[in-house]
């Protein structure tokens, strides 16, 4: 067996499980603990696929904001020790015979699709090639997207401003 | 590199797209959803990388795909969590059920 196939299924192993303890874990910062381990091995995978700047970003972001606003948050709202609620019986059943079978369907759609590549050469995705296409004005460039979502940054900090700021 | 598919990859991902929506559908506390929204977010963010990688690389819009949904997840974790802080200062509680004041 070939190595990279081992680090494959370890990846594999560590996104779903960390997925799967963190979505049923009964303490919340249990679960945030555990969503830190999928993001990180979604991280790995893409270190795996040789994406290393969307590897980077995904850390950077993820585990380093994302993460660490959602603990602050459960720091903010609740003791950390506290147990959640059990959720009923009957939706816990539905929920996961809806999943179950529309990830069996969606499973053998995928394993008999045929995907195959019809491109030829190979653009690296380095930091350089993605830079170069970010910045640029020409065809295919993604400058005004990249300056929608500046703003789009910027609206969303001042809407969280307001909408946290306390009221007297 | 060859010994792996894109099925493979595909199949991770699916599995991540379908935890994170059995957690949205079961969990009834605000924080915890928002985590599977971020579990489904990065199921497609996983998907877009492997397209790109092994059907489409002699271009790059699953990175830049990929980039654009990271920036707008972080913009909409923050201002999901700002709505629930000041909810929880009105309120004294995050769960989905009780903050039924606009339902009826």
């Amino acid at each position: 067996m070939d190595i990279s196939v081992i680090i494959f299924y370890i990846i594999s192993v560590v996104i779903t499980g960390g997925a799967l303890l963190a979505v049923t874990s009964k303490q919340i910062f249990r679960a945030a603990v555990y969503l830190i381990f999928s993001l990180l091995g979604v991280a790995s995978m893409y270190f795996y696929l040789e994406n290393n700047f969307i590897a980077a970003v995904q850390i950077v972001v993820y585990v380093g904001g994302i993460v660490v606003l959602i603990i602050f948050s459960i720091f903010l709202t609740q003791n950390s020790g506290h147990r959640l609620k059990k959720p009923d019986g009957k939706r816990v059943f539905f929920s996961a015979l809806s999943v179950l079978s529309a990830l069996l369907l969606t499973l053998n759609v995928i394993g008999n699709y045929n995907f195959k590549s019809n491109s030829n050469n190979t653009i690296e995705p380095e930091i350089k090639n993605i830079g170069m296409q970010m910045l640029s004005t020409t065809q295919y460039g993604y400058l005004l997207p990249f300056e929608v979502v500046s703003f789009l940054l910027l609206a969303a900090m001042i809407g969280c401003i307001v909408i946290a700021l306390k009221r007297n | 590199m060859k010994v792996i598919g894109i099925e493979h990859i595909v199949f991770v991902s699916t599995v991540l797209f379908f935890i994170g929506i059995y957690g949205f559908l079961t969990r009834r506390n605000m924080i915890t959803m928002l985590m599977s929204i971020e579990l489904i977010l990065n199921s497609v963010c996983l998907n877009f990388v492997s397209f790109n990688k092994f059907l489409y690389h002699d271009k790059l819009e699953g990175v830049f795909f990929t980039l654009f949904i990271i920036t707008i997840a972080a913009a909409e974790a923050a201002v999901a969590i700002a709505i629930i802080i000041n909810l929880y200062r009105s309120y004294k509680t995050i769960d989905i059920e009780e903050a039924d004041e606009l339902k009826f």
